[in-house]
C-alpha cells in the first residue's frame, strides 16, 4: 500500500467534521488545563495521553461495522449489572459512596461503562422489536433503564444516575415513546420530588439546598458554589486573560481541573470565551445532529440521537453547575476536564457516532 | 401488499422520527440559550458585583500594630517600655477539641489553672479570629520542646508578641496605669470617636494612668500591609505596604528616684504624697499607697486577684492622690491666715487671748483648741507656728463661709486641678475628684438647709464640711510657694515623636494669679518657716537640714469626739486614729519643690507625714538618698499639732 492509500484506509471511517469539533474542543482542555494546573505542564501531558488512548478507541470502534456494535449490546449490558451488583455487595468504599470495584488489577468504576451501555442496550432491543413495536416493549425497556439506575443511585450516586436515565429517556423519547407516557412521567416525576427529597442522602439536599442560597454555608458546602460564580462572574465580557484568573491562580477554585474547569476558562476568557466555547460544543452536536437524521437504521438512529442528546446534557450540567443554576453533582465538563475515564467513555460514543456515519454508506453502496 | 404497508410505515416512522428530532435540536437549543442568559447575567450584569468579591478574596488587608510608646522620667530612665517574649496561642476553630488540645499541651509545657482561667475569659469575648494566648512568656526551652512537637497540635502556634511592662511596678501604679484588652466598651468609644481603623489590630489599649491619658499619643499609627492571599489564607506576596509608626514618647516631669524614695519612705502607712515644681507646675513625684502590680491587668486579671485586690481594706485600687477625699485639717490655717489679711478681718499684730477654747455669741458649745488650756496670747504668726484652733475658729466666724469660700476658691480648693491623669474628654480629664469646699448655696442645694454660724467654726480649722484631695491640696500649697501664680499641674514634660525625632515640649501653662500684697504673703510664710524651727509643730522632722522648709502640720479627725472626750490614739483602732498631713515647700526662700504627704491613721502630722516629706527635699535638693530605717513608724515622741 502507498502511503496514500494507508492514509486513506485510517481516515476511511473518520468523520471529519465531527473530528474538526472534538480536536478544537480538545486543543482548548490542553489550552486551559495549562492555566489550571498553575502554568504547568503536568496535567496537559497526562491529557494528551488520555486523549491519544480516547483516539484509539474511538478509531477501533469507528472502524467496526454497525453488527459488531450491536451484538456488543447484550454482554456489555449484562457485564455492567453484574460489576453494578458486584460493587453493592463487595464494594470499595471512599467519600462515603461505594462506587468502584476491585477486580485485581485495577480499580474500576461500573457505572461509567453503562453510560454507553444502557443506550445501547436499549437501542438494540428496541432494534429487535421494531416491526411488532408494543406497549410492553416500551415496560421492558424502561425497566432495562432503572434497574442499573437504582443500583447506581443507591451507591449512592446521584448524578450518574440521573445523567443514565436522561440517556436512556432520549432512547425511549426517539423511539416514540407516547406523549401520553412522557406527559405522565412527568407528572409522576413532579409527584414523586417530595419522596425523592426524603430518599436522598444529607449531603445531597445540601448541595440542592446550596443552589437555591450557597452564602448559608460559605465555607463549607457552598464555598464551591459561590467561588465557581465569582470566577465566572468576575471574568466579565472580555475574561481577566489566559494565566491571570486570580480565582484560580490564587487556589479559590476547588477542583479546578476536573468539575471545575469551566470556571477557570470562563474567568479568563469572559463571556466571548464562553461563546466561543459554546460554538464548538455546537458544532459536536450539530454533527451528531446530522449523523442521527442521516441514520439508516431503527438502532443507528437511536443510538446516534442517544449519545447526541447526552454529550449536550453533559455540558449543560456541567456549565450550569458551575455557573450557580444547577446542583453540584460532580460531572465532569465533556472533553475539556481532565480525566481518562470519561474521555474514554465519551470517545467510545464518538467512535459509535462515526462508525454509524461511514457504515451507513458502505451499506447502501 | 404488505410490502406496501411496511413502506408506508417506514416513511410515516422516519417522519415521526424526524420530528422527535427536530424537537431534541430545539431542546439543546434552549439548554444553551438558559446558559448564555446565565452567562450574560453573571459577566455583565452582576459582574461588578462578583469583580468586588473577587477582589476581596485575592486581597486582605493586613494590619501591622505600632509598637506602643514608652515612657521616661525626666532623666531618662524608663517607666514603662515593650519587650518581646514568646506566646503560645490557639485558633479554637483549628483544634480538634479545645479541652483534649489544652490537656495535651499542658502535658508538654506548664499550663496553670491561672492560664485556663483567663483563656477561657479570652475565649468568652474574643473577636472573630483571632488566636488566643493560652501561656505567655515562655522560656526558650519550651519554645524548643513545643516546636519539636508542634504536628501533633494543629491549631496551636508560637507567636512572638510585643509585652508592656512596668520596671517599678506597684512604685508608679497610680501614676503610669496600665494597658488591658481592648473591650466591647472601648470598641464602642473608639467607634464614636472614630479611631476605631487605627485599632485595627490592636489588642491592648491605656485603662489607667497615663497609659490612658496619653492614649493617643502612645498607641501610634497603624499600618498596613495589602497582601495577595490564597484560599488557605496563606500570603502568596505583598502589593502594597505602609509601615506603622510607633507611638511617641512621654517624657515625663516626675523623677523615679524621688518618686521611688517618697514611695518607700511611708513604709507601711497608706496614703499619697504629690510633690510639685511651683514654677512650673510639673509634678515631680506622684505616689497613692498602696499601689498594686499593673501587670496583673494586662491580659484581664484573674478573678482571685481581683477579688483581693477589690476587696482589700487597703484599697490598693484606689488612687488616693488624684480621688481621696479628705478634711484638710489644720493645713487649711496658712489659707486661711491668707484669708483673713485679705479682707482686712486680721492684723499681722492683732492677737488674741486663747483660753484653750472657743465659744459662739450667746452659746455653751465649746470648740474645743487641741492643747488643753490653750496657748496664751496669739498673733497671727504664732498662730501658724503652733497651730492655734481658737485664733481660727474666731477668724472663720468672722469671715463667715462666703467670704472663706471666695478667696479658697482662688487656691484651687473644691476644683478639679486639671491634672493630666483619667480619660481626656473634651472637658479636661475625668477621674480627678473635685474635693468639696462649701458654701451657703452649696448646703442649701445639697442638704435644703441654711448654714448654721457652727458650720463656720469648724471649717476655720479644716474640720467641717470641706475636703480636699492630696492632689488639690499640693497645688494651693504650690500656689502658695509661688507667692499666688498658680500653673496647670502635669505629669508629661515633653512628648518626642518618634516619626520626626522631635520634641514637643509641653510648656507651663499660669491658670490663675492670686495678687497677695508681699507683706501678707511674706507674713505667713515666715511663720511657715517657724513651723520647722525649734518650737514649731514639725521641728523634728526638719532637723539639721542644710535649706529653709516651709511648712504646716495638720490632723484630720477619722472619727468624732464627743465633748469632754480625750482623744487617745492607743485606744482607738487603728484604722480611726487620725490622717497625718504635712504640707511643706523648700527652700523656703525660692521653692523649687512644693509638696503635701497624707499618712492614712499616722496620728500627728509632725510626727508621722514630715520625715516622710524631709526625705522626699532631701533627695531633691541635696541628692541625699535616705539609709532605710529599721521601722519608719517609729519616729520618736509624738509632736502635737
Amino acid at each position: 500500500m502507498t502511503k496514500r492509500q494507508l492514509w486513506l484506509r485510517f481516515t476511511a471511517h473518520l468523520d471529519m467534521p465531527l473530528l474538526l469539533g472534538l480536536g478544537l474542543l480538545m486543543l482548548t482542555s490542553l489550552t486551559i488545563l495549562h492555566s489550571a494546573d498553575n502554568g504547568g505542564w503536568g496535567q496537559p501531558l497526562k491529557q494528551v495521553l488520555n486523549i491519544l488512548v480516547g483516539f484509539t478507541a474511538m478509531w477501533i470502534v469507528a472502524n467496526l461495522p454497525l453488527h459488531y456494535l450491536m451484538r456488543t449490546a447484550l454482554p456489555i449490558y449484562t457485564l455492567g449489572v453484574v460489576l453494578l451488583i458486584g460493587v453493592a455487595l463487595f464494594g470499595d468504599i471512599s467519600h462515603g459512596a461505594r462506587r468502584w470495584l476491585n477486580i485485581g488489577i485495577a480499580t474500576i468504576q461500573p457505572s461509567e461503562l453503562m453510560k454507553i451501555g444502557v443506550p445501547l442496550m436499549m437501542a438494540w432491543y428496541f432494534e429487535k422489536h421494531e416491526a411488532t413495536l408494543t406497549a410492553k416493549n416500551y415496560i421492558v425497556a424502561t425497566l432495562l433503564l432503572l434497574v442499573p439506575v437504582a443500583l447506581i443511585a443507591r451507591q449512592p450516586d446521584l448524578g450518574t444516575a440521573l445523567l443514565i436515565s436522561a440517556s436512556g429517556f432520549y432512547v425511549l423519547f426517539l423511539a416514540g415513546l407516547s406523549w401520553k407516557v412522557i406527559g405522565g412521567l412527568f407528572v409522576a416525576a413532579l409527584a414523586s420530588a417530595p419522596v425523592m427529597w426524603s430518599m436522598l442522602h444529607d449531603y445531597q439536599r445540601h448541595r440542592i439546598e446550596m443552589l437555591f442560597d450557597p452564602s448559608q454555608d460559605a465555607l463549607g458546602k457552598g464555598y464551591h458554589t459561590i467561588q465557581g460564580m465569582i470566577a465566572v462572574g468576575s471574568g466579565g465580557l472580555l475574561g481577566k486573560g489566559y494565566l491571570n484568573g486570580t480565582q484560580t491562580h490564587l487556589d479559590f477554585l476547588p477542583e479546578r481541573t476536573t468539575d471545575f474547569i469551566f470556571a477557570v476558562y470562563s474567568e479568563e476568557f469572559g463571556l466571548l470565551g464562553n461563546l466561543i466555547l459554546l460554538g464548538f460544543y455546537l458544532l459536536v452536536i450539530g454533527r451528531g445532529f446530522i449523523i442521527t437524521a442521516n441514520a439508516s437504521t431503527y438502532f443507528t438512529r437511536l443510538m446516534a440521537g442517544s449519545i447526541t442528546l447526552t454529550f449536550a446534557t453533559y455540558a449543560f450540567v456541567n456549565m450550569g453547575m458551575v455557573s450557580g443554576i444547577l446542583p453540584v453533582v460532580g460531572v465532569p465538563l465533556p472533553l475539556m476536564s481532565y480525566g481518562g475515564t470519561s474521555m474514554l467513555t465519551l470517545m467510545l460514543g464518538f467512535g459509535m457516532l462515526m462508525s454509524i456515519e461511514t457504515h451507513k454508506k458502505l451499506v447502501k453502496t | 401488499m404488505s410490502k406496501h404497508v411496511e413502506l408506508k410505515n417506514h416513511q410515516r416512522e422516519i417522519y415521526y422520527f424526524r420530528l422527535r428530532l427536530a424537537l431534541s435540536i430545539a431542546f439543546v437549543m434552549t439548554l444553551m440559550l438558559i446558559l448564555l442568559a446565565r452567562f450574560f447575567y453573571l459577566q455583565v450584569v452582576r459582574h461588578d458585583y462578583y469583580q468586588t468579591l473577587a477582589e476581596s478574596n485575592r486581597i486582605s488587608v493586613v494590619p501591622i500594630v505600632p509598637n506602643r510608646g514608652l515612657i521616661l522620667d525626666r532623666n531618662g530612665v524608663v517607666m514603662a517600655h515593650n519587650y518581646s517574649g514568646y506566646t503560645l496561642e490557639i485558633t479554637p476553630s483549628k483544634t480538634h477539641g479545645l479541652e483534649e488540645t489544652i490537656n495535651e499541651l499542658a502535658t508538654l509545657i506548664e499550663i496553670t489553672p491561672k492560664d485556663r482561667k483567663r483563656f477561657k475569659k479570652l475565649l468568652a469575648e474574643r473577636r472573630d479570629f483571632e488566636t488566643l494566648m493560652i501561656r505567655n512568656r515562655l522560656s526558650d526551652e519550651e519554645v524548643a520542646r513545643f516546636a519539636a512537637q508542634q504536628y501533633r497540635f494543629p491549631g496551636v502556634e508560637i507567636k512572638a508578641r510585643l509585652f508592656r511592662d512596668y520596671p517599678f511596678g506597684e512604685k508608679t501604679a497610680h501614676l503610669i496605669g496600665y494597658i488591658g484588652r481592648i473591650n466591647q466598651t472601648d470598641v464602642e468609644r473608639l467607634e464614636e470617636n472614630d479611631l476605631a481603623a487605627n485599632y485595627r489590630g490592636s489588642d491592648y489599649i491605656g485603662k489607667a494612668g497615663l497609659e490612658q491619658s496619653y492614649e493617643s499619643e502612645l498607641h501610634g499609627t497603624t499600618g498596613v500591609e495589602e497582601v495577595e492571599v490564597d484560599s488557605g489564607g496563606r500570603a502568596v506576596r505583598m502589593l502594597s505596604r505602609s509601615a506603622p509608626v510607633s507611638g511617641n514618647t512621654l517624657v515625663l516631669s516626675v523623677d523615679a528616684k524621688l518618686q521611688e524614695i517618697a514611695e518607700q519612705a511611708f513604709g507601711n502607712y497608706r496614703g499619697a504624697l504629690v510633690a510639685i515644681d511651683p514654677r512650673n507646675g510639673e509634678v515631680l513625684a506622684f505616689v497613692s499607697k498602696p499601689g498594686y502590680d499593673p501587670s496583673l491587668f494586662i491580659d484581664g486579671i484573674d478573678p482571685q486577684n481581683w477579688d483581693e485586690l477589690n476587696n482589700s481594706p487597703d484599697t490598693p485600687l484606689n488612687n488616693r492622690a488624684l480621688r481621696g477625699q479628705y478634711p484638710p485639717g489644720s493645713t487649711i490655717k496658712p489659707f486661711m491666715a491668707l484669708a483673713g489679711l485679705h479682707y482686712g478681718e486680721r492684723s499681722p499684730s492683732y492677737t488674741i487671748s486663747d483660753p484653750g477654747f472657743f465659744t459662739l455669741p450667746g452659746s455653751s458649745h465649746q470648740y474645743r483648741d487641741w492643747k488643753k488650756g490653750g496657748h496664751g496670747s496669739v498673733d497671727l504668726f504664732k498662730s501658724i507656728v503652733v497651730s492655734c484652733d481658737t485664733y481660727y475658729y474666731g477668724l472663720a466666724t468672722q469671715m463667715g463661709i462666703d467670704r472663706i469660700f471666695e478667696y479658697l476658691s482662688g487656691f484651687g480648693f473644691g476644683k478639679k486641678t486639671g491634672i493630666d491623669l483619667g480619660r481626656k474628654t473634651e472637658q479636661g480629664y475625668d477621674g480627678e475628684s473635685s474635693g468639696l469646699l462649701p458654701s451657703q448655696e452649696w448646703k442649701m442645694r445639697r442638704f435644703k438647709q441654711k448654714w448654721y454660724a457652727g458650720d463656720t467654726v469648724s471649717v476655720g480649722i479644716g474640720q467641717g464640711y470641706n475636703l480636699v484631695t492630696p492632689m488639690q491640696l499640693a497645688m494651693a500649697t504650690a500656689t502658695l510657694a509661688n507667692n499666688g501664680v498658680a500653673y496647670l499641674p502635669h505629669l508629661v514634660r515633653e512628648v518626642r515623636s518618634t516619626r520626626s525625632g522631635e520634641s514637643r515640649l509641653i510648656v507651663p501653662k499660669q491658670t490663675g494669679e492670686l495678687k497677695i500684697p508681699a507683706d501678707q504673703i511674706d507674713l505667713v510664710k515666715r511663720a511657715m518657716l517657724a513651723v520647722t524651727q525649734p518650737g514649731g509643730t514639725a521641728s523634728q522632722a526638719a532637723q539639721g537640714a542644710p535649706y529653709h522648709i516651709a511648712g504646716k502640720t495638720g490632723t484630720a479627725q477619722v472619727v468624732g469626739m464627743k465633748q469632754g472626750e480625750k482623744y487617745d490614739a492607743s485606744k482607738l483602732d487603728e484604722r480611726h486614729r487620725d490622717h497625718a498631713w504635712f504640707i511643706a515647700f523648700a527652700p523656703a526662700e525660692q521653692p523649687t519643690i512644693a509638696l503635701v504627704v497624707l499618712a492614712e491613721n499616722g496620728g500627728h502630722g509632725g510626727g508621722t507625714a514630715a520625715p516622710i516629706a524631709r526625705k522626699v527635699m532631701d533627695y531633691h535638693l541635696l541628692g541625699k538618698v535616705p539609709q532605710p530605717l529599721p521601722d519608719s513608724a517609729a519616729t520618736g515622741e509624738p509632736e502635737h499639732d
